[in-house]
């Protein structure tokens, strides 16, 4: 599956797989973007009223008894519905279409709660893929296990791929493209972190020369020397490591205004992105005054202090 | 009096040999002894007291301090902690420290506790003069307090050997006076053996014993 936009799935599948004894539900979905005015992306979930995501949703406004098969009322999901200042009852512009808002509903899934489900059909035509579908989502009955569908499907039908949802998110190429970006972008933050930490101690170490050399001349070891600069890298770099944590929390507070996000990113930052913000800031403190310390270590004070 | 410092044929050169400082030095000083070590700039005064205090290896020849020679990184380090304290032309006090914070270092070299360290710089303080100046930033104080500051730190171990290169150098001639006075009623009544590099005449004359250097050679040593 190279991406859930340009997929297409026959909705037939989704039929025969639901008479196999192990599925309990097989459920296609067609996922498109469509435009709104002002708003020009929004994720939209041509689904049937029969799909769990409305069955298991809790509904704001509206019942889902309005959102038919064969209807053309459309449900928000909550961040959606407030972007788009959308209510029940009124109609909303989508594409080149208007459609009328059947209810709101809030869902666990911060990318559905912001796009819009639309009756499957509705969407196939919207959308110009009339018989298909972009993914098929299947349900297991109790004490069957994935893999006897994994084999169903490439018994007959070897040109689909049947995934469980971890495999979904490490296979789609999309997610893919995501992760590699996130790594990219960490890794230049880290080596520029290292970087200006190497650079912060190099101009501590070499503005305090002298004061490195009294210390020698005093009595210290290489080694209180060498513990002395990576202690004061370490307190640079647990500095820059709160402000960083401090302006990512406000940074993720700011992404959540911005409307044409709504939806698709949920900000959080938890015990693990602060337990590895801290082991970064460690391992980049340690890295960063490598070079200073050695240079530290290597000064002889008889030199530094023979010169005025 | 018993010798505390023994210079042999001491030779140090700079650059890979090419610029020869120390040429063959022979000196002895006594326990308790002050010397001046006179002679121009560049003529060999800093080296030598660089090499009798660890600082630098002499190239060829020993420094025997209390009969023994350290040589190795650790016995230089033990020299360096609790045998000899520097005074330099220039105070090198640490800029964003205290003055007691700056006489404090060595003892964090040699582990002494906090206490017993902040009481030897109280100490010396009120030998020196500076005792109601401790809680000053280095900013703060005078060219005189700040020359005194670094003597509390170079005694703050109770060196046996204090080695002062031209202490007052950077001084006016109030202070000078009274930070060479100083450090030789300190070093006498210490009992330490107080080697001064200085170019001044007129203060190495108030020293126990004048030795003259040329050229990285003793020219001459008078009492």
């Amino acid at each position: 599956m190279s991406d859930l936009f340009f997929s297409n799935v026959p909705v037939s599948l989704a039929d025969d797989l639901e008479k196999q004894a192990s599925v309990k539900d097989a459920q296609p979905v067609l996922f498109a973007i469509v435009a709104a005015p002002e708003r020009p992306v929004i994720t939209c979930f041509g689904i049937r009223a029969s799909d769990g995501r409305l069955q298991k949703a809790t509904w704001v406004k509206g019942s889902i008894t309005a959102f038919r098969d064969d209807g053309d009322a459309i449900v928000l999901g909550e961040r959606a519905a407030e972007f788009l200042k959308a209510e029940p009852g009124q109609k909303l512009e989508l594409g080149q279409q208007s459609y009328p808002v059947a209810g709101i509903v809030r869902t666990e899934n911060g990318f559905e709660d912001g796009g819009v489900f639309m009756p499957l059909r509705c969407a196939q035509k919207a959308f110009h893929k009339e018989g298909v579908a972009s993914i098929v989502s299947v349900a297991m009955n109790p004490g069957h296990e994935t893999g006897e569908v994994k084999e169903w499907m490439k018994a007959n039908h070897p040109k689909f791929s049947a995934l469980e949802n971890e495999e979904f998110s490490k296979s789609y190429s999309q997610f893919k493209i995501l992760k590699t970006t996130a790594w990219v972008v960490g890794g230049c933050a880290f080596l520029l972190g290292g970087l200006s930490v190497t650079n912060t101690m190099i101009l501590s170490v070499f503005s305090r020369i002298r004061e490195l050399a009294i210390v020698r001349v005093s009595g210290f070891s290489k080694g209180q020397v060498a513990r002395m600069i990576f202690g004061e890298s370490l307190v640079v770099s647990f500095i820059g490591m709160i402000a960083g944590l401090v302006l990512s929390a406000a940074g993720l507070r700011l992404l959540k205004l911005v409307p044409q996000l709504q939806g698709y990113i949920d900000p959080s930052l938890g015990l693990t992105e602060i337990l590895g913000a801290l082991l970064l800031a460690v391992v980049t403190a340690l890295l960063g005054a490598l070079y200073p310390a050695w240079y530290a270590v290597r000064l002889k004070p008889a030199d530094a202090l023979r010169y005025e | 009096m018993s010798e505390m410092i023994s210079v042999e044929d001491v030779w140090k050169s700079f650059d890979r040999g090419r610029i020869e400082v120390l040429k063959g030095v022979n000196l002895s000083i006594a326990r308790g002894e002050v010397l001046a070590l006179c002679g121009t700039s560049g003529c060999g005064k800093s080296t030598l007291l660089h090499v009798i205090g660890g600082l630098e290896p002499p190239d060829r020849g020993v420094v025997r301090i209390d009969g023994g020679a350290p040589s190795g990184e650790a016995e230089r380090l033990e020299l360096l902690r609790r045998g000899v304290g520097f005074v330099f032309q220039l105070h090198h006090l640490v800029a964003g420290l205290t003055l007691e914070e700056n006489c404090l270092v060595p003892a964090v070299a040699t582990g002494l506790s906090r206490s017993a360290a902040r009481a030897r710089v109280r100490e010396l303080a009120e030998a020196t003069g500076i005792a109601g100046r401790l809680d000053r930033r280095v900013r703060e104080l005078s060219g005189g307090e700040r020359q005194r500051g670094s003597l509390v730190r170079a005694l703050l171990n109770d060196p046996p050997i204090l080695l002062a290169d031209e202490p007052t150098g950077a001084l006016d001639e109030t202070n000078r006076e009274r930070v060479f006075e100083l450090l030789l009623d300190l070093a006498r009544s210490q009992g330490k053996t107080l080697i001064i590099a200085t170019h001044d005449l007129d203060l190495a004359r108030r020293c126990d014993r004048v030795v003259r250097m040329r050229d990285g050679k003793v020219v001459e040593d008078g009492v």
